[in-house]
């Protein structure tokens, strides 16, 4: 999995409440074979027209935000299904931040799972950083994980809570598999005793 | 030694590290992946560099996707999308060496049902796969389950499982089955009385005489659907029908390997004072043939009995029954023998079985089905289908109007082009009776393969008992 440490970009704003899982990506793309290669249907219906003509009016398609990195979105962002496929949608696109006031939880997980940081903070917090993002190319935002803070372009800084646990995981890039292989050698020494007791597996 | 379960024993056997909070890497013996839900899985692995870890305890077949037309050889008979995804199979199983049944192989078949045709699913084994039916493996005593695809590169990677252990629960059906009762009548049963989240955060164990009287084919049905019922797990202690089933199967031990593995399995029983966290118990003589009504499967009721009512039902299950009804299309009140269908499925990991057509076909013997019923028979294996040719069960089947098809999952999912017409109705021998899971507006209603083939020959759901 990708590390995530520091991160200074566009950020896209999406002031839009309940972006759930079926905007982000609709569930016609569930039929891939790949977990990469969404990024183009990335919150597809909203970005395309019915013959797939971008849509100009739509924040990602905006010359400014093609390259953003970063989304600020209104609240509970990510509700709907479990689908794996919005995480790797948006991180398909390079989003590998989404700040709001709240996440849906599953979501939530799933981005740990994908390299992606998901930030929450106060209403307030994200009035501020919306407004920065509207700004366009030209205000970067700084997201930096270990030391847990947002900064505005303006140098405005943010304090954000993450699980210790989380974030280590992203911070070293790994992932469940990652931390899996650290137990490499009790799975090794399970697998010569499984060999021995039932060698027939 | 404090007593333990069968659930218990696996799993003490397969645990590889326990962290302080009870999570646990469960090694993983048998891993079984089909083309759905694996792609993303073997793509995660390239782009990260990784091998799989025992490409030996890996085994691929598409089913899913497939068609089950005669003409299935011919590419153009598929969708483009699920090309793609069996090829991509072909591709990951070539690529990464796992062992593999293409669509061309007669061993080809539904996963759960190759698995244990082909020797791969043993007694006191972990086994894996990517699809919630995983469940169908534990009739030989082995722990089964399914996964999702973020959890199909872990075990890919790493053969191991993130997991914390489940609870113990018992259901226990006594005595013997009456005539025309079959496995799946035991499985719907216990279903409509334990309701699909009874099952939640357990491992069931199946055990009592009417387990035991039960062949292993029928084990496998009724294990089949306790994922239904909400558990993790469904499990049924291997006793001598069980090592007479594996013995001699391609990838069963021989010789003394095989001697050495059945002195294990004969130690996987559950001991007389372990502890159960649940207990239900089922009189084998109290149930019937039964069929579902609505959209769920505990939607469960004898085949003499008539629709419900919503009013017959209380708190959340009130609502649920009237959508149930009004999707179904059913009146309270109608005998469900009066409810006519359009369409007969016999087949699915459930029911796709050598002895589910050996069956199905005792009640088509010399009967004709329906005038205006379409009715298919998809075994769950190419084996499976060549020996119901072997035996003839595929002539009663052709001279009855079945449609007699290759191996596949076909109609119990739909994703093939296998589909039932909004508003269709179907006697079916598959798992699920969701809305739309056999087909845009499809109406389903789940029953054992003599109860299709009963309602093929009548058009109606019918009582098997009054064929027999
Ligand atoms: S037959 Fe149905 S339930 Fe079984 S594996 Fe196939 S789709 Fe799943």
């Amino acid at each position: 999995m990708d590390k995530f440490e520091k991160l200074t970009g566009i950020a896209a704003p999406m002031p839009l409440v309940n972006i759930d899982t079926d905007m982000i990506i609709p569930k016609q793309f569930l039929k891939t074979i790949k977990r990469s290669g969404l990024g183009v249907n990335l919150f597809d219906e909203m970005r395309y027209d019915r013959d797939g003509k971008e849509n100009p009016d739509f924040v990602l398609n905006k010359p400014q935000y093609r390259e953003a990195q970063i989304i600020v979105a209104g609240d509970n962002f990510g509700c709907g299904s479990s689908r794996e496929h919005a995480p790797w949608a948006i991180k398909d696109f390079g989003i590998s931040c989404v700040i709001s006031t709240s996440f849906a939880d599953i979501f939530f997980n799933n981005c740990f799972k994908n390299g992606i940081l998901p930030i929450v903070l106060p209403k307030e917090a994200v009035d501020v950083l919306m407004k920065d993002a509207e700004k366009g190319a030209n205000a970067r935002m700084t997201v930096d994980l270990p030391a847990q803070t947002v900064t505005t372009s303006d140098g405005e800084v943010f304090h954000f809570e993450v699980d210790s646990f989380k974030k280590h995981c992203l911070l070293n890039g790994l992932d469940d598999i990652g931390l899996t292989l650290e137990k490499a050698a009790s799975i090794d020494a399970f697998e010569a005793k499984a060999a021995a007791a039932r060698p027939w597996v | 030694m404090s007593p333990k379960t069968l659930y218990d024993k696996i799993w003490d056997a397969h645990v590889a590290h326990e962290a302080e909070d009870g999570t646990c890497l469960l090694y993983i013996d048998r891993h079984l992946v089909h083309e759905v839900t694996s792609p993303q899985a073997f793509e995660g692995l390239r782009m990260a560099g990784r091998k799989v870890h025992a490409p030996d305890k890996t085994i691929a077949v598409p089913d899913h996707n497939v068609p089950t037309t005669l003409d299935r050889a011919n590419a153009a008979t598929m969708t483009e999308d699920s090309r793609i995804q069996v090829e991509a199979l072909d591709k990951n199983a070539k690529d990464f060496g796992v062992h593999y049944y293409p669509v061309s192989d007669i061993r080809q078949g539904i996963v759960h049902i190759v698995g244990p045709e082909q020797g791969w699913t043993l007694p006191g084994m972990t086994v894996v796969c990517g699809d919630s039916h995983t469940a169908t493996h534990g009739a030989f005593g082995a722990l089964a389950h399914g996964i999702g695809t973020s959890e199909v590169e872990h075990v890919l990677a790493t053969q191991t499982l993130i997991q914390k252990k489940s609870k113990n629960m018992k259901v226990e059906i006594t005595g013997k089955l009456r005539p025309g009762v079959t496995a799946k009548d035991i499985t719907l049963s216990v279903i409509g009385a334990t309701g699909t989240a009874g099952g939640t955060g357990y491992v069931i164990e199946y055990c009592g005489e009417a387990i035991r009287d039960l062949s292993m084919e029928g084990r496998m049905t009724v294990c089949n659907m306790a994922i239904e019922g909400g558990a993790r797990a469904g499990l049924i202690a291997p006793d001598e029908k069980t090592f007479a089933y594996c013995m001699g199967k391609p990838h069963a031990p021989k010789g003394a390997q095989w001697e050495a593995a059945l002195a294990w399995w004969k130690t996987l029983f559950s001991d007389e004072d372990a502890h159960w966290d649940k207990v239900i118990t089922l009189k084998g003589e109290d149930i019937a043939p039964v069929v579902t009504w609505g959209t769920s499967p505990e939607d469960v009721l004898p085949i003499t009995a008539t629709v419900p009512s919503p009013a017959d039902f209380t708190g959340g299950k009130v609502g649920a029954a009237e959508r149930s009804l009004e999707y179904m299309g059913l009146k309270p009140g109608t005998p469900l023998q009066d409810v006519t269908i359009d369409a007969v499925f016999i087949g699915s990991c459930t029911n796709g079985r050598i002895e589910d057509l050996r069956a199905a076909a005792a009640v088509l013997k010399g009967k004709k089905i329906k005038d205006g019923v379409r009715a298919m028979v998809v075994p769950g294996s190419g084996l499976v289908r060549a020996q119901a040719e072997e035996e003839g069960l595929a002539d009663i089947f052709k001279e009855a109007g079945f449609e007699w098809r290759l191996a596949g999952c076909s109609m119990c999912l739909a994703m093939n082009p296998d589909q039932l017409a909004p508003g269709e109705r179907c006697a079916s021998t598959s798992n699920r009776n969701f809305e739309g899971r056999q087909g845009y507006k499809g109406r389903t209603h789940l029953m054992s393969p003599a109860m299709a083939a009963a309602a093929a020959v009548t058009g109606k759901l019918t009582d098997v008992r009054e064929l027999m």
